[in-house]
């Protein structure tokens, strides 16, 4: 497992969140609590409609806490816009704009970004964006379109990435390949990730700890830690104590279909 | 222009048929040979290009210009403000429920032979494609991205330059591309009603000396302005949209 460090990336302290609609309120969060270290590679995952994404939009600050506190970096944030680094679903590129020009937008729109257009160019080598600087988005493949937004979180320039189900409408091999990539991008800049996913053995491959959703409204999430040594390839799933873990799960989601 | 190849094959074929019937029917003022509208065009070319078509010109761009100010800035503001949307939107609609033809006779009241009575019309009939096409093109934004570009902190003004504009323009186009052969229908429009020169004022005091070739023979000229000004903004489109070019 890679070296972490003590420090706290992410941190939510008595969390309540709930939605309103014309019957009253649907809570969501109770008085939840969760740590995220350094450094750690962390998935979430859960039933739809059990809140995964509401975890994520309470800390890119697109939905208002009604009460307790979330820390990032270990200070506590009520502003959180431009504060983390957020990969949607679809990969929610512009159109009109090309590969260099989709994944600077950061820069663009933060004044006090510190990174600059150098970084840029660096990352989308090593992004193996190369040579597709000044392509515009319909002629990239699905999985470059994804490293491409992977790239524009990632030039926010914050330590704390979250990715919701980045990789959920590729195809299985493309998929395959874009989780193993993203495990060596994770380990080259030394980030945090909070990664939602359906998927338990993509769960499994990319992450030190993966929290379940049970039951909603929650309070603790349950943790599982991953047996498993870094790096890690593929056929690592096959190990026992790994899928033992995934039979548990998939029994526990079974039985809530 | 292989492209085209179909239509001049139908456009000709048109023609022939044309040009057939009018031996047929063999009395000018009712149905001119086209060959006669080429020869009567020939003729009148220097009173009808330097005379007339400078004016229908400068209705039609002065009309056009004041829709796309008027439309676009209606668009924004309908865009911006929930409330304007609601007070403007049954407005616009009704603007275009008003039978021009029987309105224009006042805007000649209200301002005379001048350009502005022609101007009018062509405003009103122009303005409504800019402003609605313009309208749902702001309302096309991908709420995902609007929520993206929220996470990265951006502005209200940032989201309207760098999100909104760009994915209002290819609707703003089209509704562009409807508005300018109307601008030619409008100005066409308002010189019949009331006017001194114009093309569309030509072709009516023709139609007054039973001058068949002498009707048709500006409205050539106001089609091919039409056209020019369809390829104008389809140049442009090209050139503003070129990320579309796959």
């Amino acid at each position: 497992m890679r070296e972490q460090n003590k420090k706290i990336a992410l941190r939510f302290q008595n969390v309540n969140f709930y939605y309103k609609n014309g019957a009253g309120k649907i809570p969501i969060l109770k008085n939840m609590n969760l740590s995220v270290a350094d450094g750690e590679f962390v998935s979430i995952i859960g039933a739809s409609g059990s809140g995964k994404s509401t975890i994520f939009r309470l800390i890119v600050g697109l939905e208002e806490l009604n009460s307790g506190t979330i820390y990032l970096n270990e200070d506590p944030v009520t502003n959180r816009s431009g504060k983390v680094g957020y990969m949607p679903q679809q990969d929610l590129l512009m159109p009109w704009r090309t590969v260099q020009q989709n994944a600077a937008l950061p820069l663009e729109l933060q004044k006090e970004n510190h990174l600059d257009r150098r970084t840029v160019q660096n990352l989308l080598e090593a992004f193996g964006l190369k040579g597709y600087e000044n392509k515009y988005p319909h002629e990239l493949s699905g999985g470059m379109r994804q490293r491409v937004s992977f790239l524009r979180a990632t030039l926010s320039g914050s330590n704390v990435l979250l990715l919701d189900e980045p990789f959920s409408a590729l195809d299985a091999m493309t998929r395959l390949y874009m989780q193993e990539w993203l495990l060596e991008q994770w380990e080259q800049q030394q980030s945090t990730i909070l990664f939602i996913t359906h998927d338990i053995s993509e769960a499994l491959f990319l992450s030190d700890r993966i929290f379940v959703i049970t039951d909603t409204p929650f309070t603790t999430l349950k943790e599982i830690k991953i047996p498993l040594e870094r790096p890690r390839r593929q056929y690592d799933l096959d190990k026992e104590e790994v899928t033992e873990l995934k039979n548990d799960l998939l029994d526990q989601f079974r039985m809530r279909v | 222009m292989k492209n085209y190849l179909y239509s001049i094959i139908l456009i000709t074929i048109f023609l022939l048929i044309w040009e057939a019937g009018a031996g047929f029917v063999a009395t000018s003022f009712i149905l001119p040979a086209p060959t006669e509208i080429v020869i009567k065009l020939w003729e009148l070319k220097t009173e009808l290009l330097l005379h007339h078509l400078p004016m229908t010109l400068a209705v039609i761009i002065i009309g056009l210009g004041i829709s796309l100010v008027l439309g676009v800035a209606l668009a924004i503001s309908m865009n911006l403000s929930k409330t304007l949307q609601q007070a403007i939107y049954p407005i616009l609609i009704a603007s275009q429920t008003i039978p021009i033809i029987a309105l224009a006779p006042i805007f000649v009241l209200w301002f005379g032979y001048s350009i502005w009575s022609k101007v009018i019309v062509t405003i009103i009939i122009t303005f409504f494609p800019i402003t609605v096409s313009t309208f749902d093109g702001f309302r096309s934004t991908s709420k995902e991205l609007k929520e993206l570009f929220q996470t990265l902190g951006a502005s209200k003004r940032q989201i309207f330059f760098k999100l909104e504009v760009p994915s209002a323009l290819p609707s703003f186009f089209s509704g562009l591309k409807v508005a300018v052969p109307m601008s030619v229908i409008g100005a066409a429009i308002g010189e019949w009603l009331g006017a001194q020169a114009g093309l569309g004022y030509f072709s009516r005091r023709m139609m007054t000396q039973f001058n068949g070739a002498g009707v048709f023979a500006p409205i050539v000229l106001l089609s091919l302005i039409g056209i020019l000004l369809f390829i104008t903004v389809v140049l442009l489109e090209k050139y503003i949209l070129k990320w579309r070019r796959s």
